[in-house]
């Protein structure tokens, strides 16, 4: 109770910058809350969220499993609605939104990068970077052509024909995180994205987001319960029975 | 949008080529049947309509109508309304009638020699040969001059022939009908007998005229026997008949008709009807199979759905819509059930020729048919895609994203 007062009582200075500058603002999420019901037992998963994430951020999630960081990252990623507060991506305020327009965001703003890495099976990297511009009108032409151009960004373009069995773990999740750039989206939303990775593996993932951030400076949220994964991003939000308990920036 | 659901569709079912096939032999076996059954069908339905035209459907049998007496009703034919005029006024008026010819029938003791036969003799005219096509063997048929003169000539058929002459000419002997003389000039062809056993050669054939006033002594006629030009005009020359008989009887609108007008159109269209009944039969249990074939796309397309239960997540988690899903999934078992339904149809095409060569039944192949069994199997397609499409468009993205 105490850290949710913390937190409600030293909004942290980004969220004054973004009054000043609205630009900036991708994420903006104001006493947010989230109640399951299980059968007659309500389940609060979220109790009461303040978090501004600015462009060009790299954050990290923690906290343990039943901490409330999946239920945020649904709520951030348009999978899923508050029961209560207000959530705007970029000043709009997504949580009123029918569910066709949360797949136009989704489509749109949102890139997601997942634990298994949820690639189509039997269709090759590049058809599987297509993918999200299927269902935005490109022509065909361009769709490859962008494709290939983030493929290569990731370090995979010799592998572009290949399918997903024939990559390893690594590339498997170089291709996910190409199929999440490839709309130039206002963030990625990367959800324990190692956790399926050796350690060297994860090593350069977390390089190549890191190096993502830095030099084309997308926006990253990433979920995650490993510190030292956490130590590459520049700003660490502990989640603790549905509550922020610790917001830390990098210097 | 609907291009790209079908490469999506044609693709996953390239994936799955065993099961696709499988699936859609349901389709295929139920399209085909219904080609191959209805062409049977109508094949039979064809052959009925070519059997009945060759009995004549283009006849018509004019009778007189029945009487009434002190409650007795006189069988058909019972009133004595018709003359021969009124064949003679039918010919003359009724464009779409080839020929009328006026017919009086009676069984007669005949004398030849020393031979006796009792046979029908019939009065009737010179277009009676045309109308009911007999042939003469030898000799002429009774001409237009004989009706006008009462000539007391007669064609004889095969039977009598052979009873009354045995292997001797008849041509140019003298037979008595009633005592009275009558010259042999022709005789008939052999024509055989009727469906029901009667002999048709044992007859003796008269003009009209001499029939009535020698032979019977009576003034009206039993039939008029018409030919319609074609089977298609027959219900036409029965009408244009009806309103002319009408009028020649003065029979006062609303009164009921003293004469009767057959014909072997009813036959046919009855005939015609129980072979339809037999089509619509087979097409309708070939149907069920149809139908059968709906259902196992319907449980292919809910397993594949619950198998890419992942990727349906993947899908809408980078933005595609609860249609697009739903349209991928339609898409994908109408092109299984069309594709389906195109080889069936091939399928039907085939086996129907099969069956006419090795089984010698004839089919025909009904166009509209084709294109029906197409249709239905786009249909069957998009009726039992439905659900499983649906349940695919409901999935919660996270649930399925989760989906083991």
């Amino acid at each position: 109770m105490a850290s949710e007062m913390l937190e409600h009582n030293n909004p942290s200075p980004p969220s004054r910058d973004v009054h000043l500058d609205g630009e900036a603002e991708v994420i903006r999420i104001r006493d947010l809350h989230k109640t399951y019901k299980m059968g007659d037992i309500e389940v609060a998963a979220l109790r009461g969220i303040n978090v501004t994430i600015r462009r060009g951020e790299f954050v990290a999630v923690m906290g343990a499993s039943g901490s409330g960081k999946s239920t945020i990252m649904n709520i951030v990623g348009c999978l899923d609605r508050p029961t209560h507060g207000a959530y705007f991506l970029e000043g709009q305020d997504v949580s009123a939104l029918s569910s066709d327009e949360w797949a136009h965001i989704r489509n749109r703003k949102i890139g997601f990068v997942f634990q298994g890495f949820n690639l189509l099976h039997r269709t090759s990297a590049v058809e599987n970077v297509e993918l999200p511009m299927m269902y935005n009108g490109f022509l065909s032409k361009e769709r490859r052509q962008r494709a290939l151009e983030v493929l290569k960004l990731v370090g995979l373009e010799e592998r572009s024909h290949h399918l997903p069995n024939q990559l390893s773990g690594g590339q498997q999740q170089r291709v996910a995180i190409a199929r999440a750039l490839v709309n130039r989206p206002s963030l990625i939303l990367a959800d324990e994205p190692t956790g399926n990775l050796d350690t060297k593996t994860s090593v350069e993932i977390m390089e190549l987001f890191q190096n993502l951030n830095e030099t084309e400076g997308i926006t990253i949220v990433l979920v995650t319960h490993e510190p030292d994964i956490a130590e590459y991003a520049k700003r660490q939000i502990v989640f603790r029975d549905g509550l922020i308990i610790s917001d830390n920036r990098k210097n | 949008m609907l291009l790209m659901a079908l490469r999506i569709a044609l693709r996953a079912l390239a994936r799955n080529k065993l099961r696709s096939f499988l699936t859609m032999l349901g389709i295929i076996i139920g399209v085909g049947a219904v080609i191959a059954m209805v062409a049977i069908g109508e094949g039979a339905k064809k052959r009925v309509q070519e059997q009945i035209a060759s009995l004549g459907t283009n006849l018509l049998v004019i009778l007189p109508g029945t009487v009434t007496l002190g409650g007795a009703r006189t069988g058909s034919g019972g009133r004595q309304t018709l003359v021969a005029s009124d064949a003679k006024a039918i010919m003359d008026e009724i464009p779409v009638v080839s020929g009328a010819s006026p017919v009086v029938r009676q069984v007669q003791q005949v004398i030849a020699g020393d031979q006796n036969w009792s046979t029908p003799v019939q009065g009737v005219a010179p277009e009676f040969q045309q109308i009911r096509e007999w042939q003469v063997q030898e000799g002429r048929f009774i001409s237009q001059a004989d009706v006008e003169s009462t000539a007391k000539v007669a064609l004889i058929g095969q039977t009598v022939a052979y009873n009354l002459f045995g292997d001797n000419d008849p041509i140019g002997a003298v037979i008595r009908i009633k005592k009275i003389p009558f010259h042999v000039i022709g005789i008939l062809g052999a024509k055989g007998q009727t469906g029901n056993g009667t002999d048709q050669d044992d007859v003796i054939m008269v003009p009209y005229s001499t029939m009535m006033k020698l032979v019977m002594g009576v003034t009206y006629i039993q039939q008029i026997i018409v030919a319609a030009v074609s089977a298609d005009t027959t219900q036409e020359a029965n009408n244009q008949i009806a309103s002319l008989l009408r009028q020649r009887h003065k029979i006062r609108p609303g009164a009921d008709d003293d004469f009767m007008i057959r014909n072997l159109s009813d036959i046919a269209e009855a005939a015609s009807n129980s072979a339809t009944v037999m089509a619509v039969l087979l097409g309708s249990i070939a149907s069920v199979s149809l139908l059968v074939g709906g259902i196992g796309i319907m449980n292919i397309m809910l397993v594949s759905v619950t198998e890419r239960t992942r990727e349906i997540g993947i899908r809408m988690a980078v933005g595609a819509r609860s249609r697009d899903i739903m349209l991928q999934f339609i898409v994908e078992a109408v092109v299984m059930a069309a594709s389906g339904g195109v080889i069936g149809i091939l399928v039907g095409i085939g086996s129907s020729n099969l069956i006419k060569y090795l089984a010698e039944l004839p089919t025909l192949i009904r166009p509209d048919i084709i294109a029906i069994s197409f249709l239905v199997s786009g249909t069957v397609g998009i009726f039992f895609g439905f659900y499983p499409a649906r349940k695919a468009a409901q999935l919660d993205p996270i649930d399925a994203l989760r989906y083991e």
